[in-house]
């Protein structure tokens, strides 16, 4: 098939890139190149909009030990060991077929993490689906769930933590971003990039078949009615491959003979081998015909564009290939040593001993299209003025029960109970908490991680919301007792072309910069997915965070389950009563307008390391930041965990009480104290210039408002845990 | 002491195993599939995980392994086997016990801390436990025990279940039945009490730390029976 413009733009790129590829070429390319060409432009490898703006996020930091452009971060917990974690989006195939997407999303990711030399200690994910009416929403859900625990479980990696929110903005585009952390030793991390000639370049892991070929191209595309056509582009994931392919490779790992190795992720055989060369400044040259398949008659085409899963790339040193493949025979696994280095600078590919594909690597990495695409600002929206008459009708009580049997507050443990998350025998804080907690095996340290998005504060104003879900993901990290230590981003947002899209994805960026460098917390890792949009339709922007904090000694780890009778609760961090944007003003007051809470990164900052002054002194007994749906919501689910019940002071600030309770306002945590340590307490915040208010105490099992009391701690427990059961099971 | 434990492509609480068997004193060895024979062990270990993928029946590809010849060999000749959840499924595979486990009642993965009681301490495996209600915690798809009336018969007679769902108080009501077992079986033992299978993973229970430390009592008293 002879090449023209027609076929380059059912490959997806634009008129413009395909002449740019020619001139860079001095020729057509051929199906093979265009295929290679389309694969490494497409937005989901190129970064070709967002490479300009992610250019300025803050990546460095002490504690950094590799940022951003490697197959994931890498940050130093100290004793010579290290934790590699990325977060990744598998959007787009998780919609049309969600069990194998949000598997496949699963292995992908745990996939980056061991490649540098890490075995994966914790999975985590993000999953947002439309709205419950939605006709497809519990059949999608049901499915990724699935396939999340269908492969976590397999591998035998505990999932500890997620996030699940239901929006209609993502009736037609749900979102699945999986996060994996590994432990590695500091001195023994493994990078992609290739160096020295002639060295053999080996194929190992699964077959590859014809699954997923041209998924990333799937992944950079909006949908329209034709998604079904599309199944074909999903892959398909084998976990027990993909164990025996961790240990395979941990195996030969631990031998000195890789020397550099890669997943093959989007787009394959071609991402894989010229990200290798590329880093190395190298040549490589590729026989086809070496590269195991599972089909017959695999065209070159077919087998460079393939996305089958569980198959990785490694430049090994010579003469070390018959151990290497020992190693992989005593697994089970294919081994293939399909070709080698080269100084040529090029990527040469040959295909029944003629030469295929000859192309020049620079043009295909350095020379990618990179887009300054034009954005738009959002407005800071006007503050509602709420009629505090209309919340005279309002019984805290009734309010109270609603809120917690909302979708996107009630306990998600019908989620994470199909998740193995206690293998490996080191969770010490489980799913349904700030964070997970694992301990670093063998050791007295433990990592505490958590994900967090806020798509309504973010579509309200991009900047604050950015900033939020940085400070949030802060908070969540302190709340168990975890310094804080950097993130990983998945940027989900809509279509870059459309100016509105562009600008909410520009300056949720800003703001996440912003908080991450004023609270040294950097940016290791990430993924941009864009254009999750169908016909027109695009989701609210929804950066998630992927936080990683270091516990020294895991036998000071904080939990957020009130612990004991009469224990004083207090309000750490001041309250305004900040409505807009709320649960409370969307949800009982049905307005959707207003500008999300303010964020002051001073006050976030000094809030959450006093509140480490007091655990490190052992003041606190229970912690948890207040998020969605204020203190009154917040100190429920803390409840909720520990069965406890509370009783609320009569209020001594000078806001109506539904400010008080259901405000959304940020930088703030609720902490559970003995009665004899509230001089001390009070010290340390005092010293520190922390705002705080002495709301109530811990009671057996009754809810006190205003001397009344309004609820018993299990009719809370049942309200909470029953709606997603009740919506997924009858 | 000394214990083995088998590993198969795809087991993943091998590890979790060695490392409990370890801290109760056991001196563990790990056997890797492909082996014809055991070193000498007092007590053999199936641990937890997807053995060879599970694609077929849970356990079926293991039950005609190379190694598990030798399992059948010292079992049969009143060697101790205990098979935990994907064990267990290999052991009833191989027809070292009786039944099969199906998938769960609700068709999804459960993982979660239940309670079991002990049914019978006549045995290695119980004999002077200190607790007879044991918090442990599940995480399978298919371990919903089933068998034909004749073989609950059998069991019965010989006093061969040995731990049931239940709660904390000992209650055998279907209520705490995770997964639809037959009489809330959560594990039995052979005719000789030497085979044990169960579902819940009693090695994930070992320090307070964790979500309980029951699999303690478990482990340091299995310890001592053997000595």
């Amino acid at each position: 098939m002879k090449v023209n413009e027609q076929i380059a733009i059912d490959h997806g790129l634009k008129k413009e890139e395909f002449n740019k590829i020619c001139d860079l070429l001095k020729r057509t390319p051929n199906l093979t190149e265009l295929g290679i060409f389309s694969a490494m432009w497409n937005e989901h490898c190129s970064y070709k909009s967002s490479r300009i703006h992610l250019k300025k996020l803050n990546t460095k930091g002490k504690k950094v030990i590799q940022g951003p452009g490697e197959n994931a971060g890498v940050i130093d917990i100290e004793d010579g060991d290290a934790v590699v974690f990325k977060i990744e989006s598998h959007n787009h195939p998780s919609f049309i077929e969600p069990y194998q997407g949000a598997a496949t999303g699963v292995g992908g990711i745990m996939r980056d993490v061991f490649t540098m030399g890490a075995r994966p200690i914790a999975n985590l994910n993000s999953i947002h689906f439309g709205s419950p009416q939605h006709s497809r929403t519990k059949n999608l859900l049901r499915g990724v769930v699935k396939g999340i625990g269908g492969y976590g479980n397999c591998m035998g990696i505990p999932t500890i933590g997620g996030q699940t929110s239901f929006d209609e903005s993502y009736n037609g585009n749900i979102l699945v971003n999986a996060m994996t952390l590994g432990l590695v030793d500091k001195n023994k991390i493994f990078y992609s990039k290739a160096t020295g000639i002639n060295k053999p370049v080996v194929y190992v892991g699964s077959k590859t078949g014809r699954d997923g070929i041209h998924g990333a191209s799937m992944a950079s595309a909006i949908f329209d009615d034709k998604i079904e056509e599309k199944k074909p582009t999903v892959q398909v994931g084998d976990p027990f491959t993909e164990k025996l392919l961790l240990e395979a490779c941990l195996e030969l790992m631990a031998k000195k003979s890789i020397i550099s190795i890669q997943d093959m992720g989007a787009a394959g055989l071609t991402s894989s081998s010229i990200e290798m060369a590329s880093k190395g400044n190298l040549g490589i040259e590729l026989n086809l015909n070496k590269v195991p398949c599972r089909e017959e008659k695999m065209t070159p085409y077919e087998i460079m564009l393939s996305e089958s899963q569980e198959r990785m790339l490694i430049v090994l040193e010579n003469g070390k290939e018959d151990e290497a493949k020992r190693i992989f025979d005593k697994w089970n696994l294919d081994f293939a040593i399909i070709g080698k280095t080269t100084d040529t600078r090029k990527i040469e590919l040959f295909f029944d001993s003629n030469k295929v594909a000859e192309i020049p690597i620079n043009i295909l990495a350095e020379n990618a299209p990179i887009y300054e695409r034009k954005w738009k600002k959002t407005k800071l929206p006007q503050k509602i003025k709420f009629k505090k008459d209309d919340f005279k009708k309002l019984k805290i009580t009734e309010v109270l029960k609603k809120i917690l049997s909302l979708p996107n507050i009630s306990s998600k443990e019908w989620i994470w109970q199909q998740y193995d998350h206690t293998v490996m025998g080191d969770t010490i804080q489980k799913p349904g908490s700030d964070a997970g907690v694992v301990r670093v095996h063998g050791t007295n340290k433990a990592i505490a991680t958590s994900v967090d998005s806020s798509a309504v504060y973010c579509y309200a104003h991009p900047l604050t919301g950015g900033k939020q879900v940085v400070c949030e993901s802060w908070r969540n990290l302190i709340s168990c007792g975890s310094k804080p230590i950097a993130i990983t981003n998945c940027l989900n947002f809509g279509n870059p072309e459309k100016e509105k899209n562009m600008g909410e994805f520009v300056e949720c960026v800003e703001g996440i910069n912003e908080a991450s460098k004023f609270l040294d917390y950097p940016v290791v890792s990430g993924n941009v997915s864009f254009y999750n949009e169908t016909k027109d339709k695009g989701i609210k922007p929804t950066p998630a965070i992927g936080g990683v904090g270091l516990i020294k000694n895991y036998k000071k780890m904080i939990t957020m389950e009130l612990k004991k009778n009469n224990n004083l609760i207090l309000v750490v961090g001041k309250t305004e009563g900040h409505l807009d944007q709320s649960i409370f003003a969307i949800n009982i007051l049905n307005e959707k307008k207003g500008p999300p809470p303010e964020i002051n990164l001073f006050n976030e900052k000094n809030n959450g390391e006093t509140i480490l002054k007091l655990m490190e002194e052992g003041l606190i007994n229970s912690a948890h930041d207040v998020s969605l749906g204020g203190i009154i919501t917040a100190l429920s689910k803390m409840a909720i965990k520990g069965k406890k019940g509370f009783k609320l002071n009569n209020l001594r600030v000078l806001i109506n009480k539904f400010d008080y309770y259901f405000g959304e306002d940020q930088g703030r945590y609720i902490i559970e104290i003995e009665a004899k340590n509230l001089p001390k307490v009070e010290k340390i915040l005092k010293d520190n210039s922390v705002h705080y208010d002495d709301i109530g105490l811990v009671t057996e099992n009754e809810i006190i408002v205003d001397k009344e009391p309004i609820l018993h701690i299990d009719d809370l427990i049942k309200l909470n845990k029953s709606w997603l059961e009740d919506y997924m099971d009858k | 002491m000394k214990s083995s434990v088998i590993i198969f492509p795809g087991s993943n609480c091998d590890r979790d195993m060695d490392v409990a068997l370890k801290k109760f004193g056991f001196k563990n060895q790990m056997v890797w599939h492909d082996n014809q024979e055991i070193p000498k062990s007092d007590l053999i270990v199936l641990p937890g995980g997807f053995s060879y993928g599970d694609y077929l029946r849970c356990g079926s590809i293991a039950a005609k392994s190379k190694i598990i010849k030798s399992v059948i060999e010292f079992a049969n000749s009143g060697g101790l086997v205990l098979g935990i959840c994907n064990g267990f499924q290999i052991l009833t595979e191989t027809g070292l016990l009786p039944g099969i486990l199906l998938q769960n009642k609700y068709q999804k993965f459960i993982c979660k801390n239940v309670h079991v009681k002990i049914n019978d301490k006549e045995n290695k495996y119980f004999k002077n436990i200190k607790k007879e209600i044991l918090e442990l915690h599940i995480a399978h798809n298919e371990g919903n025990y089933f068998c034909s009336d004749d073989e609950m018969k059998s069991l019965n007679d010989n006093n061969q279940i040995a731990v049931t769902y239940c709660n904390e108080k000992g209650k055998e009501d279907e209520k705490f039945n995770p997964n639809g077992a037959l009489k809330n079986i959560a594990g039995i033992f052979s005719k000789k009490k030497n085979i044990l299978g169960m579902m819940p993973h009693p090695e994930r229970m070992i320090d307070k730390y964790l979500s309980s430390n029951d699999g303690n009592f478990f482990f340091e008293n299995l310890f001592e029976n053997l000595k």
